[in-house]
């Protein structure tokens, strides 16, 4: 716990000196990497499309996220006459803010996060759900059906998916032997994605699901209703929806990276930097997820998690407690091959029990 | 220790305090005339793709994933025992591992009941 790095007498020295520079850094951190994922999605698809992308503002259009913003910043600001208006008002407030919180316990860099809570991960798993209530919030204060029905798939996608999400994360606490995001990290001499490639995979079809991106988009499925929860909010209150979702898939490529890439570690180039470039990677495989799948039905949706991920969560939490109590001292080597065996085994075998197409879902 | 989560809840008023930033900063961008504000009883209606809303938006909802909201109580709790086990396992060792196991196997016994149940299909 107490290892001394140079850094650490500047950061760890005064509570108020140390709560300031975090804060600063934990919103400056999230606000330019959203500004700069925005670009960087909208360039990636393009090159996905065969097609350019925004290219004009400034150079390869790199100011285009600023110009975005001071557009939308000087949108009128339209609240619906019939709606609930403090429900309205406060649903981007309580959307928003947890995305921010949940910042507080991811390692930056050795031992550089805000607080090294020793129940982190699950502190995450608590803060990430309440982003939920905001999105529903904001469908019920909408006045509107087609929000109030992106709100509650929403919700009907969040219980879904929580438990596979969840019970995958319980195989990584397994092999680390602590809650906190530090000492997950530093446990780390093989990245965790080659000891629980399928906890990897269902935690990163989860967290998909979580901040409804492409193939979970049902929230805001434009060719059924419209825009879903946000539909009825315009200027500075949709930029934070707006804000929100690419903070949420900001913060989950860094929970990816931070439990199963190995987070800041890495050789030659500073640990920060190794940072960001894990959770570069991680967006670009959304952004390449996004590009390919087309939507689900919600009734494929809600399948794929009860029937599918739920079962092989289980299973790959048996097998994890297994290898943690029975083959302890097995090199790291034997397991990484079985256990990348059987992934592949188990994706293939309950692959042929689940049906998709025709009209039913199922066994 | 408690030092921790008193960074925990200054940073969470911190991130209340930015968010409530952003979404009342056009307020005051209205009274300087910055945003526009020109109020017409149409814009204020509810979007419908150009048609009226017929009846009233707050209908009683059928909520089809009731079961599954069910389910999620049972399994969700179950969750949260396996946390503070799975930090500790090294040492439990074996007698541990197979508690945990009959705890889970009774819990995926009222799963696999429901799913025979047909609780998990979407009607």
């Amino acid at each position: 716990m107490m290892q001394f790095a140079p850094q650490e007498l500047l950061w760890s020295g005064n509570f108020w000196l140390h709560l300031l520079l975090f804060a600063g850094m934990i919103i400056t951190f999230i606000l330019l990497m959203v500004m700069f994922f925005i670009w960087y999605e909208r360039r990636l698809i393009g090159r996905f499309q065969v097609r350019l992308g925004p290219n004009r503002a400034g150079p390869f259009g790199l100011l285009q996220p600023v110009a975005d913003v001071l557009k939308i910043l000087t949108k009128e600001d339209i609240v619906p006459s019939k709606g609930d208006k403090i429900v309205f008002w406060l649903a981007p407030i309580i959307a928003l803010a947890p995305v921010f919180m949940m910042f507080a316990v991811i390692p930056l860099q050795g031992n550089a996060l805000l607080v090294d809570l020793n129940i982190g991960i699950l502190y995450i798993i608590a803060v990430s759900s309440v982003a939920s209530i905001g999105i529903f919030m904001a469908g019920w204060g909408s006045y509107n059906k087609y929000s109030l029905i992106g709100a509650m798939r929403d919700v009907a996608q969040l219980i879904s998916y929580e438990i596979p999400l969840v019970l995958s994360i319980v195989g990584v606490v397994l092999i680390a032997g602590s809650l906190s995001l530090n000492d997950i990290v530093e446990a780390q001499t093989v990245p965790f994605i080659l000891l629980q490639p399928l906890g990897f995979l269902i935690f990163f079809i989860g967290s998909l699901a979580e901040i409804n991106r492409t193939p979970f988009d049902l929230v805001e499925a434009d060719s059924e209703i419209v825009a879903g929860y946000n539909i009825e909010y315009s200027g500075m209150k949709f930029a934070t929806f707006f804000l929100m979702e690419y903070a949420e898939a900001l913060t989950s490529s860094a929970i990816i990276t931070t439990l199963f890439l190995g987070g800041w570690k890495g050789p030659f180039l500073p640990p920060f930097l190794w940072f960001i470039i894990k959770v570069i990677a991680v967006f670009s495989l959304i952004v390449w997820v996004r590009s390919t799948i087309p939507r689900f039905r919600i009734d494929q949706v809600m399948a794929f998690a009860w029937k599918f991920l739920l079962p092989l969560a289980l299973i790959n939490l048996l097998l994890t407690s297994m290898q943690v109590v029975f083959f302890q001292e097995a090199s790291s080597l034997v397991i990484i091959i079985s256990s990348l065996v059987i992934m592949a085994a188990l994706i293939l075998i309950w692959s042929k029990f689940f049906r998709l197409g025709g009209n039913s879902t199922g066994l | 220790m408690l030092e921790n989560f008193g960074y925990i809840a200054l940073f969470t008023v911190i991130s209340i305090l930015f968010a409530s930033l952003l979404v009342f900063l056009p307020v005051l961008l209205r009274l300087i005339k910055i945003i526009p504000s020109k109020p017409n009883p149409i814009k204020y209606t509810p979007f419908e793709c150009g048609m009226e809303t017929i009846g009233r938006s707050w209908v009683q909802f059928n909520f089809r994933y009731y079961f599954y909201a069910l389910m999620l109580i049972a399994l969700d709790v179950m969750v949260v025992f396996l946390y503070p086990w799975a930090v500790d396992l090294k040492q439990l060792g074996e007698f541990g591992f197979f508690v945990v196991l009959i705890f889970i196997s009774i819990v995926v016994i009222g799963y696999i009941y429901a799913w025979r149940k047909k609780v998990l299909e979407w009607k």
